[in-house]
């Protein structure tokens, strides 16, 4: 028996929802800035000692959370890991909501008990980001079980280490076997934590293993924000139309270390310089410039991002810390 | 009232009740849900507890799953997040090991961590205990190794009627529940449940008396009754109690029954080192030495539980082996309290 091949996703030319306009890959731009500032931003409240304990940022991958949830519809579902400040605010998340939660503070998002890891946002269906790798994707697994009854899809982003825990080939098998609407978006940065992605995956290629379980599977250009719409529009489609789950691998890199405690010595020099000048932000302005939107419009836009971002930063510093005796925590719901 | 009821009022099986508590929420209440491994099969998973529900509710409500328990118990998370209230059944309790990250890790924390924007209302069944000689890896009762995480109830009734009222209360409930079901248990029959649902942490005196608690839970609570029928003939009148959920603990009552008989023994069909007996002796001294004239556990050997049968047998907590304890702790015909 052969393999089932790598199905081509279908070009972004649905009836319904169409190709967007270049006004929404504009927005879309600016949801990439946010995500950066606020990422510089946090490392540098983290320097300061305003953020606790450990983070780990995105900048670098801000185009594939953003991609996948300009496909999505907005009461979609979505779950996120650890390295998740991009997938909670492609996702709807205030910044200063979500801002507020890294600095733990009583206006977080999650009240400042989640912090960086674990951030929730039910509101805007974000199930849940998960500490521990591969958790992601059976939290939207399962969320694609309710997702099938209501029309919704659902997507797991997760990293290239994931794809080694069971959760990815347990949730892989069980989402094809009931053909559930999920997307498993995988962001390859080629590091898990601080071992390259090659050293530790059994032949070599991830969005390959989704062959293996008959899900239909493509590599796209995660730092193109037009590739990873287009990608993650044709999984929609196949997923809103009942016909499964759709694996897409983002090929991608992380501009900081795995997380605050690395300074990430173990890639060679050349090789960020390569993925830099492939930087998901100057590769969607210089398209949207191509694309005949004005050089004024863009400035306008990152200007606007940057704004949002600051005063969000300011808003969560105002903001208190979370009183242990104002309001007694229940282990349980009522 | 299910129409395909196996038995004549008071003799509901313990396993019917089960499969009855399932099949009237999933009739009561449309995001009710009910899969794992063989359960939709013809036999009804491998107790054939369920045969008959994926046949009556169809397959988008009754369903099997691979052999997958990390996955099953991660999909139910994510659908108990999103609206639905899954049932899952993992086969043996000693499968736990394999979702315990989803159930740990993510149903336990949803509520709390979200800041209480939402809960993950799942109920984990599965299949517990020893004594039939399942050997190391089918007959651990895994209640213990969830008693110390916040955020998950942990059920295991004694009786055909708590079984299926609290089964109904766990799918009810909002947050995730694991309901523990005894393999010794599932033919045993006794009467309808009094109430529709039976509220979870709350312990039930099931035999009064003056000398002596044992406390247990699940198959050791018919244990403890039966050798408190052999202990009347010594003279010494027993209590019982039915602790029915390790979380919530309901050490209230407890130690309400030891401030009437003043002597406590706790009966843990598992290891004395870090089981809830130990954890129970360790609530009962904080709060209620005063009232305390005597403590002790019955318990297992620290060692994985044995297949043969002339090992089996003297390995577990028994009514013998309960008695053979008191009279050799208490002395036969012990001073009773006036």
């Amino acid at each position: 028996m052969s393999a089932p091949e790598a199905r081509r996703v279908e070009s972004p030319t649905a009836p319904e929802r169409g190709e967007p306009a270049a006004r929404d890959y504009l927005d879309a731009y600016a949801r990439m800035v946010v995500i950066r500032e606020f990422e510089q931003t946090i490392h540098r409240l983290f320097l300061k000692g305003e953020v606790h304990g450990t983070t780990h940022l995105s900048a670098g991958q801000e185009a594939i959370p953003v991609g996948v949830c300009m496909a999505l519809a907005p009461d979609d579902y979505a779950s996120g890991t650890y390295r998740g400040h991009g997938h909670a605010l492609a996702k709807g998340t205030a910044p200063e909501a979500l801002a507020a939660e890294m600095l733990g503070r009583a206006t977080g998002v999650c009240g400042g008990r989640a912090g960086s890891m674990n951030v929730v946002d039910l509101e805007h269906g974000l199930v849940g980001c998960f500490g521990i790798v591969g958790g992601s994707i059976a939290a939207a697994t399962g969320a694609a079980l309710s997702g099938k009854r209501e029309g919704r899809v659902s997507v797991a982003f997760f990293g290239d280490g994931a794809t080694n825990q069971a959760y990815f080939h347990e949730c892989l098998n069980f989402a094809k076997v009931l053909e559930l609407p999920v997307i498993f978006v995988c962001e390859n940065n080629f590091y898990g934590e601080f071992t390259p992605m090659l050293r530790v995956t059994g032949g070599g290629e991830i969005a390959a293993r989704a062959g293996a379980y008959g899900i239909p599977f493509e590599v796209v250009d995660g730092n193109d924000l037009w590739a990873v719409r287009a990608a993650a529009a044709g999984a929609v489609e196949r997923a809103r139309s009942g016909a499964g789950p759709t694996m897409l691998e983002c090929q991608t890199y992380r501009h900081f270390g795995h997380s605050k405690s690395d300074p990430a010595r173990y890639r060679p020099s050349e090789e960020l310089e390569r993925w830099l000048e492939r930087d998901p932000l100057t590769v969607a302005r210089r398209r949207l410039l191509a694309e005949g939107v004005s050089e004024a419009d863009v400035e306008a836009v990152e200007t606007e991002a940057q704004g949002e971002m600051e005063r969000a930063a300011e808003a969560a510093l105002a903001a208190p810390y979370p009183d242990p005796h104002e309001r007694p925590a229940t282990e349980f719901k009522p | 009232m299910s129409a395909e009821r196996g038995s004549s009022p008071g003799q509901l099986e313990f396993r019917v009740a089960i499969r009855d508590a399932i099949a009237e929420e999933l009739e009561r209440d449309p995001s009710v849900v009910f899969f794992g491994e063989d359960v939709a099969a013809e036999q009804g998973g491998v107790f054939a507890v369920t045969p008959g529900l994926a046949e009556r509710f169809g397959a988008d409500r009754v369903f099997d799953t691979p052999i997958s328990e990390l996955a099953l118990a991660g999909a139910a998370f994510g659908a108990a997040a999103t609206g639905m209230r899954p049932v899952i059944e993992i086969m043996f309790g000693d499968f736990m090991a394999l979702p315990m990250d989803s159930l740990v890790n993510q149903a336990a924390k949803l509520w709390y961590v979200s800041g209480e924007q939402g809960s993950a209302p799942l109920v984990v069944r599965s299949a517990v205990g020893a004594g039939g000689r399942f050997g190391a890896m089918h007959s651990q009762s895994p209640g213990t190794w969830f008693q110390g995480i916040p955020g998950i109830k942990v059920v295991a009734p004694s009786s055909p009627g708590d079984a299926k009222g609290l089964l109904k209360a766990a799918i009810r409930d909002d947050n995730p529940v694991l309901f523990l079901e005894h393999k010794r248990l599932y033919s045993i029959k006794g009467p309808e449940p009094e109430h529709e649902v039976l509220p979870i942490g709350e312990a039930a005196v099931v035999r009064e008396g003056r000398d002596l608690t044992i406390v247990s839970i699940s198959k050791g609570v018919r244990d403890a009754l039966q050798a408190a029928d052999t202990l009347a003939g010594d003279g010494l009148d027993v209590e019982v109690v039915d602790l029915r959920s390790l979380r919530p603990l309901d050490s209230a009552t407890v130690l309400a029954s030891v401030a009437r008989t003043n002597r406590l023994l706790a009966v843990e069909e598992g290891p004395r080192t870090g089981g809830w007996a130990t954890g129970l002796l360790g609530v009962v001294s904080e709060r209620g030495l005063h009232d305390l004239d005597d403590a002790w556990i019955v318990a297992t050997e620290e060692t994985p539980i044995p297949y043969s049968p002339t090992l089996e047998d003297p390995f577990l907590p028994s009514a013998e082996t309960i008695v053979e304890s008191v009279r050799g702790r208490l002395g036969t015909g012990v001073e009773t309290a006036a």
